[in-house]
């Protein structure tokens, strides 16, 4: 019983604190305690991942699962970062307490942990986002096939906007003055008024259906109406 | 009913707005100055409006609420994406293949993950029923922790508490690209025959829901970020947007109280429209007004109402 009470009094408290926060000028310090009081459990919350983290990846090796050469890149990738960032070995020294080790700085390119921050993760992280331009591509092909009536119109809209993004567009339209009465058939023009309204109408609709969902979602949480989220054994 | 309540209620919002429209010109141009002036005092003035709606809102959703648990008939639309959830299961657990769930990149702060993980009991106690294996990445160490007990209590739910594997539910790495490539990566290896993406998603969204495409996966995505929409409505064969996300839950309870609650939103969606078609009638007015007193009100109105 109290298992359930007293995680759904916390929920009713921290919301209707949070919420109070937002209105009430002195009470923004309580929303800020509530937020410190998340980042505290997130901290020994994470002490439990890293330990799942460690725990998986040797099941992995230790079953020699598929990919388990990956499950061993990972623990010496882990144990690496995190003895040369705890331990800040190799830190550049603090110009004001230069005899003070742990003062030193670790972030820094000049420093291992920085280093490998800059020249290893950053370059990995930059090649798997990279790879969102091939997947973009790939995933234009098949939305913009006319099937029907409605992909035929994103097709069309799509083909103008694209047009009108490229050099193209300005040689096919950019002759048009921009005074004449004629002006809004120049590609830019009928992109930006694409743009403008129907594509801001469109976002808008789904931004308001957006925000009641949030309403009702945090109503029925905070009144404890929806309890799915609680284990019930 | 409760359609025919709201369309009223807006009608008659409209009807005394328009009727308020003439002397409200004075009043919202004092407007300006009167927030100026409680923005000095304890409560955030510049935020009365969003207070107002929300409070509207609130009352609105609460009346539903209450409507529902009285015996009112309540009436939600089918949704596709969460009739399709059974049939994907039933796939994976027929081809042997398992299911992946991937609750979003952030943490349980974000009520998208917190819809994510609601969505995420559903899925894990038809899993348990179908006996289909399930694997939950997550990115968040708590939601790590939030979504084993929910995939726990499904198997308590569904009387199979001796299949529940907690080495399932696993914390891969906060870094948004890591994730990636770790999801990706056990993607390819294991290929799921059904993939759900149910919360907040920023670039990865596409990288998943490609790779799941790849595979030949069922996928079915819910997500409230604008943004990442298109990426999935384009990749994945159902997507639920926006407040459907949000409904999600409480319609796959079933709880009429729940259900109640989606009626009320309606309620909030009359009065968007309303005020939409207020704006349109004063700013209109407000083009063509010699005077300027509409135009200067059309302004305040949108100063108080967008802050």
């Amino acid at each position: 019983m109290l298992q359930r009470t007293i995680p759904i009094a916390i929920l009713c408290l921290s919301g209707a604190i949070m919420v109070g926060a937002y209105f009430i000028s002195s009470a923004q310090s309580w929303g800020e305690t509530v937020t410190t009081w998340f980042n505290i459990l997130a901290a020994v919350a994470f002490v439990l991942g890293a330990g799942n983290l460690i725990a998986m990846n040797l099941e992995k090796i230790s079953s020699q699962r598929p990919g388990w050469g990956y499950a061993a890149i990972t623990l010496v990738s882990f144990a690496f970062m995190l003895v040369v960032g705890l331990l800040k070995l190799g830190a550049v020294p603090n110009d004001k307490h230069p005899d003070i080790h742990l003062a030193g700085s670790y972030d820094t390119p000049a420093s291992p942990f920085g280093w490998m921050y800059e020249y290893v993760m950053s370059p990995l992280t930059a090649t798997m986002f990279a790879l969102l331009a091939f997947y973009v591509a790939s995933a234009a092909f098949r939305a913009f096939r006319a099937k029907n009536t409605e992909s035929i119109l994103l097709l069309g809209t799509a083909f103008i906007v694209l047009l009108a993004q490229t050099a193209a567009g300005m040689f096919l339209t950019g002759w048009i003055p921009e005074d004449s009465a004629f002006a809004f058939l120049r590609l830019d023009k009928i992109k930006a008024g694409i743009i403008e309204h129907v594509q801001t109408a469109g976002m808008r609709a789904i931004m308001i259906g957006i925000a009641l969902g949030i309403a009702a979602m945090s109503l029925r949480l905070i009144l404890g109406i929806d309890r799915s989220y609680l284990s019930k054994n | 009913m409760q359609r025919t309540t709201s369309a009223r209620g807006i009608t008659a919002l409209v009807a005394i707005s328009a009727a308020l429209l003439a002397p409200c010109t004075v009043a919202m141009a004092q407007a300006g100055d009167a927030v100026a002036a409680s923005e000095r005092g304890w409560f955030r003035g510049d935020r009365t409006a969003l207070l107002v709606a929300l409070g509207v809102v609130g009352i609105a959703i609460v009346i539903a609420i209450m409507r529902a648990r009285a015996g009112h008939p309540v009436k939600i639309r089918r949704m596709p994406a969460l009739e399709a959830v059974d049939e994907a299961i039933g796939r994976a657990t027929e081809m042997g293949r398992p299911v992946f769930f991937i609750p979003g990149i952030q943490d349980m702060t974000d009520i998208q993950t917190v819809a994510g993980v609601t969505i995420l009991g559903r899925v894990a106690r038809t899993a348990a029923e179908y006996d289909a294996k399930l694997e939950v990445p997550t990115s968040r160490s708590i939601v790590m922790s939030a979504a084993r007990d929910i995939v726990q209590a499904a198997h308590f739910e569904a009387g199979r508490p001796d299949t529940f594997d907690a080495g399932r539910i696993n914390y891969i790495t906060d870094e948004q690209f890591g994730y990636v490539a770790a999801v990706t990566g056990s993607m390819m290896r294991e290929k799921p025959a059904a993939c759900f993406y149910m919360g907040a998603f920023y670039a990865e969204s596409l990288l998943f829901a490609e790779n799941g495409n790849s595979i030949g996966a069922i996928q079915i995505a819910g997500t409230a970020e604008p943004s990442q929409l298109p990426f999935f409505v384009a990749a994945c064969d159902y997507t639920l947007i926006g407040e459907e996300f949000f409904a999600a839950s409480a319609y796959l309870s079933g709880e009429r109280v729940q259900l109640g609650s989606i009626q009320g939103q309606d309620i909030g969606k009359m009065l968007a429209v309303g005020l939409i078609a207020v704006g349109v009638v004063v700013g209109t007015i407000g083009a063509v007004d010699p005077s300027g007193k509409v135009s200067a009100a059309f302004e305040n109105l949108k100063s108080l109402i967008g802050g």
